[in-house]
């Protein structure tokens, strides 16, 4: 199960240094949080013990509120630039 | 102990799944592969007594994350998109430095912890949990008793991630090349 949780974690990453759109970088990063998610989990079966799956939840109310955020910024930037590839915009000073 | 047909074609089929949104040449097929996911993961929570987080993983990422991405894919009009090269050499150096991070993570779950919480198809027997492990009362019974500090600054989280969203989308978003101080555009 941790093994399972390790390789979906590795497909994650490997989303998020390959590809050039942000959307698809945030789907990623969304697959990581998923994996981290099933080793909580399948730890607090092992151990009998709650709190891994209290710490899900947790971990689930934050990926919601980084997803918000995250497609809110990509949508301000596709906005003002007109495409959303993550090489686009590096320059990001005030 | 988990069924072990459950294991195998839970865990084939969300990596297939995963594989296929990282590979994804057009957003929605990404989505939908992601949604697969997602489902197949509250499969394997209900499969390790985790009836409570299966419901949530499906109400919130199967539905309100997944829903957001559709939004924004739609909203910005479906295209191709392809595979990032800025550095020569950058996908075989990130292709390797992800095997890497694959081995080592498999080894480190299989070898790094103590065996009982491995946690294979067919393991060392698990703990007996007591009647409703998993379940929402017993969930909510810790959460607001033990974990109310917690709960508090989630909900704290949520509120500022809300505002943020509020301000990034009202005030014009990002101007330029650069993020303007969004401070001075909001009324």
């Amino acid at each position: 199960m941790l093994v399972l949780s390790g390789i979906l974690f590795a497909i994650g990453a490997s989303g998020v240094l390959l590809r050039c759109n942000a959307i698809l970088v945030l789907m990623s990063v969304e697959l990581m949080l998923n994996a981290v998610n099933i080793a909580l989990v399948s730890t607090a079966r092992a151990l009998g013990d709650l709190d891994g799956q209290l710490f899900v939840f947790f971990s689930l109310s934050i990926a919601a509120a980084e997803v918000a955020v995250g497609l809110a910024i990509v949508v301000a930037i596709y906005r003002s630039l007109g495409r959303t590839d993550v090489d686009d915009i590096g320059a990001m000073h005030g | 102990m988990i069924d072990p047909i459950v294991f195998w074609t839970v865990a084939t089929l969300s990596v297939a799944a995963a594989i296929l949104v990282v590979t994804a040449r057009d957003l929605v097929h990404g989505a939908l592969a992601m949604v697969a996911t997602f489902a197949l993961t509250a499969v394997l929570y209900l499969a390790l007594s985790a009836a409570f987080i299966a419901a949530v993983q499906v109400i919130v990422y199967a539905g309100a994350i997944m829903v957001l991405f559709v939004f924004v894919v739609m909203l910005m009009g479906r295209r191709d998109v392809g595979f990032s090269e800025p550095i020569g050499g950058q996908r075989t150096l990130a292709m390797v430095a992800v095997a890497g991070l694959a081995a080592l993570l498999a080894w480190a779950g299989a070898n790094g912890v103590p065996a009982s919480v491995v946690l294979g198809p067919a393991d060392t027997p698990l703990p007996d949990l007591p009647g409703g492990f998993g379940s929402p009362a017993s969930i909510g019974d810790r959460l607001f008793t033990e974990w109310v500090l917690p709960v508090e600054v989630v909900g704290i989280l949520l509120l500022a991630a809300m505002l943020g969203v509020i301000v990034i989308a009202r005030s014009g978003g990002l101007r330029g090349r650069g993020i303007e101080s969004t401070a001075e555009t909001e009324h």
